[in-house]
């Protein structure tokens, strides 16, 4: 059942149009994630289900209630902000118990909750702290916890680890997907951090110029792209101008970067001959070897190294095609030893199986 | 090594600039126990100028009314200066802005000329209460220049967190914009306090015949030259601020961070 519906959400400021129609629906428990880069229309988006903007058209249904006209402070929903606004002047006990205050609860039943939500994010020892004495990663649980404390139907979350470094950062990815599971509470979550999204959510919706472009489990949105957008900002991805060259029942040939052919399906005859786009191809579908794969369906075609990036688990290669085109290929480092590393200028053969790739056309 | 030397050259130079600030106010607070009538040599320690001090009952009851306006004016201007920061910190408005600015930079002679000239245009008489509106006058803009410099460093997000966590905007105003930014208020309080405790100028033009402040009274005195008695009554004004101002940095040290 979804907890949140958004339909066809509208809002403009001044100079631009922040969110044009967009529609969501939310389900009970799920980790949703808003994806794009700033200016998308995520924060403003989060912003309007807290109660902070008002959308200039559409609906926000929680549990199949509009909460459109309700100030912040009447949603039973909670916020985490990426400076997780603290207040300064509380301890850590204090700020946990604020929302159970503001709702009136009594007092020992709020001691009694407090005490519960402090000790599961094991910050017992800083219960009398003030923010400023904690670390960047206890602030950030500081702030979840005061968020979660009163049990909300849904929390926000805005890019609440953008201030963290690297290493706390995954940490904390371990610590949310927990902390979500062990609360049952729906989280929708807003970054432009694309490994982040893919790791933590069940579903992403990546957000572009304040429309979704594309919408649906972090698999999908990697392996199956459907914009060049989504192709290109969501991880690696060779984007090859492509051509329908010829076409037949069921099936269209591709001409790729006008260097080779690849035949892929085409249902429901959704290409025509001279049809243009992009062929898009993670870096670590395309093989590499001496020789060419003699398999069905597989184009090979000679490439030549250009140079490539040492990762450790794996290796980035660039290939160079006749006609000067560029194919990032991404080759683990766990293949058998005497294929494992080609060098500047060698000529090799570069295999691509259409199925691990996508023709998108606009 | 070199470090060593920074140092002692740090304390030169700290030595120095402490000494300018302090000896003649060091000096006056010696000659207000010398026993001779001029502020010329010493003859003897006395505290007899603190008698005739406390005795003079015109520079008492001056220095009551300065207390009293002092404790009005800056309470005022605090609660007014406080929404006026509050409000140009949310909405940007460059001209009201350089406007508040104008009464710290003009020059005192010239806001108090105006004053004397608006409460003889509106026909006000002079006295305690004009004094009193025109300290609030120029108070309020270092209030609020105090005030819109410490929300200026507050996150903007606190007043969202309070809403979005339960609170009613008033709520959010009481319980969490207030206290975040007291030290702001504290500070434009005590600017505020002592501005109008030891202002001269405005309140010269805008005192009229009758009532005085404890600036107007030192001054009259000094017609008839520095006596002891003026260092005594400015001694006791010193050690006035001198408690004040330790008093408002103690109030709340995790406040002042």
């Amino acid at each position: 059942m979804a907890i949140l519906e958004l339909k066809n959400i509208v809002k403009q400021f001044a100079d631009y149009t922040a969110v044009n129609g967009v529609s969501l629906s939310i389900e009970q428990g799920e980790f949703f994630t808003l994806l794009g880069p700033s200016g998308c229309g995520k924060t403003t988006l989060l912003r309007m289900i807290a109660g902070f903007e008002s959308p200039d058209s559409g609906q926000i249904l929680l549990d199949g209630k509009d909460i459109k006209d309700l100030p912040p402070e009447k949603r039973p929903l909670h916020t985490v902000f990426q400076s997780y606004a603290l207040f300064p002047h509380m301890t850590v006990r204090d700020n946990i118990a604020f929302p159970l205050k503001m709702a009136k609860w009594n007092k020992s039943a709020i001691n009694e909750r407090v005490n519960e939500q402090i000790s599961s994010v094991q910050l017992e020892r800083f219960a009398e702290r003030y923010p400023h004495e904690l670390s960047g990663g206890q602030r950030q649980r500081v702030a979840i916890a005061r968020s979660l404390v009163d049990r909300p139907k849904l929390l926000l979350l805005d890019e609440p680890l953008s201030a963290l470094d690297a290493r706390l950062r995954e940490h904390m990815h371990v610590e949310l997907v927990k902390m979500q599971e062990k609360s049952g509470v729906t989280f929708v979550y807003v970054t432009h951090d694309q490994s982040e999204a893919l790791a933590l959510s069940s579903r992403v919706a990546v957000m572009n110029h304040g429309i979704v472009e594309q919408l649906g489990t972090p698999r999908e949105i990697y392996s199956r792209p459907k914009t060049y957008y989504v192709a290109d900002f969501i991880g690696k991805c060779n984007l090859l101008k492509a051509k329908v060259s010829h076409s037949a029942a069921e099936h269209v040939t591709l001409s790729i970067a006008d260097s080779f052919e690849l035949t892929i399906a085409n249902p429901e005859n959704k290409f025509n001959l001279g049809t243009e786009g992009w062929f898009a191809i993670r870096p670590e579908k395309i093989k590499a070897n001496w020789d060419p794969r003699v398999e069905d369906g597989i184009a090979n075609f000679k490439a030549k190294v250009k140079g490539y990036y040492y990762y450790g688990d794996g290796t980035l290669y660039e290939f160079l095609l006749e006609n000067g085109t560029v194919i990032q290929c991404m080759l683990s480092n766990n293949r058998p030893h005497q294929a494992s590393f080609f060098e500047d200028n060698d000529e090799v053969y570069i295999s691509i199986n259409p199925l691990a790739g996508n023709f998108l056309v606009e | 090594m070199h470090g060593s030397k920074l140092s002692k050259s740090l304390i030169f130079s700290g030595t120095l600039v402490y000494l300018f600030l302090y000896l003649p106010l060091l000096i006056l607070i010696v000659y207000s126990f010398n026993d001779s009538r001029v502020n010329v040599g010493w003859v003897g320690f006395t505290l007899k100028w603190y008698k005739v001090l406390f005795a003079d009952k015109q520079l008492i009851s001056a220095a009551i009314n300065s207390v009293i306006i002092a404790l009005i004016a800056s309470t005022v201007s605090v609660i007014l200066g406080t929404l006026a920061g509050v409000a140009l910190h949310k909405h940007k408005v460059p001209l009201l802005s350089t406007l508040v600015m104008i009464p710290v930079a003009a020059p005192e002679l010239l806001v108090g000329v105006s004053l004397l000239l608006f409460f003889l245009l509106i026909n006000f008489s002079l006295g305690m209460i004009s004094i009193t509106l025109a300290h609030i006058a120029f108070c309020l803009s270092f209030v609020t220049i105090a005030v819109k410099t410490r929300m200026h460093g507050m996150d903007d997000s606190l007043m969202d967190a309070a809403r979005d966590l339960g609170a009613s905007p008033a709520r959010a105003f009481f319980s969490v914009l207030i206290p975040t930014i007291l030290p702001g208020i504290i500070a434009g309080w005590l600017m505020a306090f002592t501005l109008s405790l030891d202002d001269f100028v405005i309140t010269f033009f805008t005192a009229g015949v009758g009532s005085s402040t404890l600036p107007l009274a030192i001054y009259s005195m000094l017609k008839m030259g520095v006596t002891p008695e003026v260092n005594a009554a400015s001694t006791v004004i010193i050690i006035c601020t001198l408690i004040l101002t330790s008093i408002a940095t103690k109030i709340s040290p995790q406040l002042f961070k």
